[in-house]
């Protein structure tokens, strides 16, 4: 397998190169907020995120458990129940806009034009079912003119297509019978059934043995080729995004605190979250002695977020900023290149100089 | 699937054949003395003696029982004294009411069949469908009344209710007749217009337990990971409540059932009683007050068949809904 600290594989044929910028995303996400009223207060869970992706590209969604990574996703699919939540902002999918649109509507969107991978693939597959038949139903659902056979032929193909040996016998079986890879793949086979053009996978692999989330990850590559679709992948883990992604967007509380092309953001990490992060995960090229650095404290009640920075009782370097990081939230401004941004009120220079001192130099940086 | 069904009948032959010996170890061990309670005061010791004889009491426990099962299976010869020749499957002879138990059962388990059976299609139909309901409308006035429903019918007595029934529909609206059994082969109308009270009564109650464990359990599954990936599909509602949850939520509403129905079958005294029918509960009740022991090994065999039964129906409905039951 690849070596996690290897950026993405410029031989691949389902990344796109960044020139290509002038097409349309698929996927635009503007201002985008979730709210979720609950006994205890509100829960602000995602607050004003905005991202694109272009069919053919993925996007990494990088941050803690409660960072509003899922959350996000779940809006774009309009999972969220109305009566619980509140949305706003703008989520155009293929053009539509679906924020404000009716339920019935974007069930007809679900599934067809859009689907989700979900993170644990034996709670996610219904246990009473074959693996096949919820496969050939999520088929019917958009072809209500095929029929059982025709249904079920398209659901094997698509076994198949993801690796699945013996597709037509494993049609039959119930998602118990399958091990953890392949229940994945089946999971993948059933998002794919409708050849969908945008692909959400909320943390894919997080289930799974090490050795067979890169045969999934590769799986992914291998399919978002040959449907050129694009790709938002949801994880915590920085190795499984500088494996396939192009952009990368980090949350932090509920907000982007920066984002940008993979090589911008993993290479030239901006904000001291994102260093945080990198300098939390082992390295193969480092010095094996050098202790992993974590990061202190718990990410934050989305109840009760943090004053200014979000981020700031838990940075080292929240002192140097006169204080605002404590009264003003931070806003995502560019970060000298093109398309980076980043949502620090430390000078870029100040940031320069302690990446160099502090973070580069613990070999973490890739 | 056979190995599963062949296994657990055997299991239910072991259970039963376990309780009819307890059963009869418990009546005809305890120094009880059927016959003295047969014979009005002055009957010698001398006779006394000789109707021991006649009836078998004065064998080993061992040949008693072996005589009694054997007389289930093939019938018996059971001596003039008790009606001479008892068919298989004989249930021997009660020296209470002077005729076969085989006949006092055949008179009265008709009559808790027909109040047990459509009084549980009620109360499942009801509680099932009104626990679904409130787990869908959460937090609305139809989940408020339904839970408003399920609390009334939880806390009240049967025979209250089925008196306050009797009070309004018989004796003061006179919409209903005073219940009674009439078999359903010989007039439907007049059998379902004699038990339709009972029927509500018991189905109230009932549906009320049933309200509340369909409700949490549907409220249970609706968080569940399958249900998200139903809706990410792009079903629609009716398709990922009906299918995806339903079958997901109903597996324990299918154990209570099938415990419930099965005890039920064995006797349902209370309602019996309030009701003034004669079933299988009240025979059992009064074969335990007049001391009438081959009516109550009956009974309690008959109320154990059911108990049984419905385990394994329960068993296989289980099988059937979750394939990975079938394993096992």
């Amino acid at each position: 397998m690849d070596s996690p600290e290897q950026p993405p594989r410029p031989g691949d044929p389902p990344v796109v190169p960044q020139q290509r910028a002038g097409e349309d995303p698929y996927l635009r996400v503007d201002d985008l907020r979730v709210r979720f009223d609950t006994a205890d207060g509100v829960v602000r869970a995602v607050d004003g995120v905005s991202f694109a992706v272009q069919r053919g590209r993925t996007l990494g969604i990088v941050g803690e458990s409660g960072s509003g990574k899922s959350v996000t996703s779940l809006a774009v699919l309009g999972l969220h129940d109305p009566k619980r939540s509140t949305i706003t902002g703008q989520i155009s999918v293929g053009g539509r806009q679906l924020v404000g649109l009716r339920e019935e509507e974007v069930r007809r969107l679900r599934g067809r034009d859009m689907a989700m991978i979900f993170q644990d693939p034996l709670s996610a597959l219904h246990p009473y079912y074959t693996v096949g038949r919820q496969i050939a139903e999520a088929y019917r659902v958009h072809h209500p003119r095929a029929g059982r056979r025709a249904a079920r032929s398209r659901a094997v193909d698509m076994l198949g297509r993801v690796g699945i040996p013996q597709p037509a016998r494993r049609f039959d079986q119930y998602p118990h019978e399958f091990s953890g890879g392949m229940r994945q793949r089946a999971m993948i086979a059933m998002a794919l059934v409708n050849d969908p053009d945008l692909l959400i996978a909320d943390e894919p692999t997080t289930a799974l043995d090490v050795t067979v989330q890169a045969q999934i990850l590769d799986l992914l590559a291998d399919l978002q080729a040959e449907f050129h679709s694009a790709i938002i992948l949801i994880t915590h883990d920085l190795g499984v995004v500088s494996q396939v992604a192009d952009d990368v967007l980090v949350m932090y509380g509920g907000r982007a605190v920066e984002q940008g092309g993979v090589e911008q953001v993993l290479r030239r990490p901006q904000h001291p979250y994102t260093w945080g992060l990198l300098s939390s995960v082992p390295s193969l090229h480092g010095d094996a002695a050098a202790d992993l650095v974590p990061i202190p404290g718990n990410p934050p009640s989305l109840i009760n977020l943090p004053s200014g920075c979000a981020f700031h009782p838990r940075c080292r370097y929240a002192a140097r900023t006169d204080g605002r990081s404590r009264t003003e939230v931070p806003s995502l401004v560019g970060a000298g290149e093109a398309g980076h941004l980043v949502a620090c009120h430390l000078p870029a220079d100040t940031r320069a100089r302690l990446y160099r001192e502090d973070v580069a130099h613990a070999g973490v940086a890739r | 699937m056979v190995r599963f069904l062949v296994k657990r009948l055997f299991s239910a032959t072991l259970t039963l054949f376990a309780v009819s010996v307890l059963t009869f170890l418990m009546f005809f061990a305890l120094p009880r003395d059927p016959v003295s309670g047969m014979c009005p005061k002055n009957c010698n010791p001398e006779r006394l003696e000789r109707v021991r004889q006649e009836l078998g009491l004065r064998d080993p426990l061992i040949t008693q029982y072996a005589g009694y099962m054997k007389g289930i299976v093939t019938g018996r010869d059971l001596g003039s004294a008790q009606g001479g020749r008892c068919d298989a499957p004989c249930l021997g002879w009660s020296y209470v009411s002077n005729e076969a138990v085989f006949d006092t059962i055949a008179r009265v388990l008709p009559v808790t069949l027909s109040i047990v059976i459509p009084a549980a299609v009620l109360w499942l139909l009801l509680g099932v469908g009104l626990g679904m309901v409130s787990a869908l409308r959460r937090g609305t006035w139809l989940d408020r009344v339904a839970i408003g429903f399920s609390l009334t019918g939880a806390s009240l007595q049967l025979y209250f209710v089925g008196a306050v029934l009797l009070l309004v529909f018989v004796y003061s609206l006179r919409l209903l007749p005073v219940p009674s059994y009439t078999p359903l082969l010989d007039d439907p109308v007049r059998w379902a217009s004699g038990l339709v009270l009972a029927w509500v009564a018991l189905a109230f109650l009932f549906s009320a337990i049933y309200a509340r464990l369909s409700r949490a359990q549907m409220l249970e599954t609706l968080s569940e990971d399958f249900v998200r990936t139903a809706r990410a599909k792009g079903l629609a509602k009716p398709r990922v409540y009906g299918r995806h949850a339903l079958r997901a939520a109903i597996t324990p509403v299918v154990t209570v059932a099938g415990l419930d129905v099965g005890a039920a079958l064995g006797g349902t005294v209370i309602t019996e009683t309030t009701f003034g029918l004669n079933g299988m509960g009240r025979t059992a009740v009064d074969a335990v007050r007049a001391g009438d022991l081959p009516t109550i090994m009956a009974t309690v065999l008959i109320a154990a068949v059911f108990v049984v039964l419905a385990n394994v129906l329960v068993d296989l409905l289980y099988a059937a809904i979750d394939p990975r039951v079938r394993l096992r």
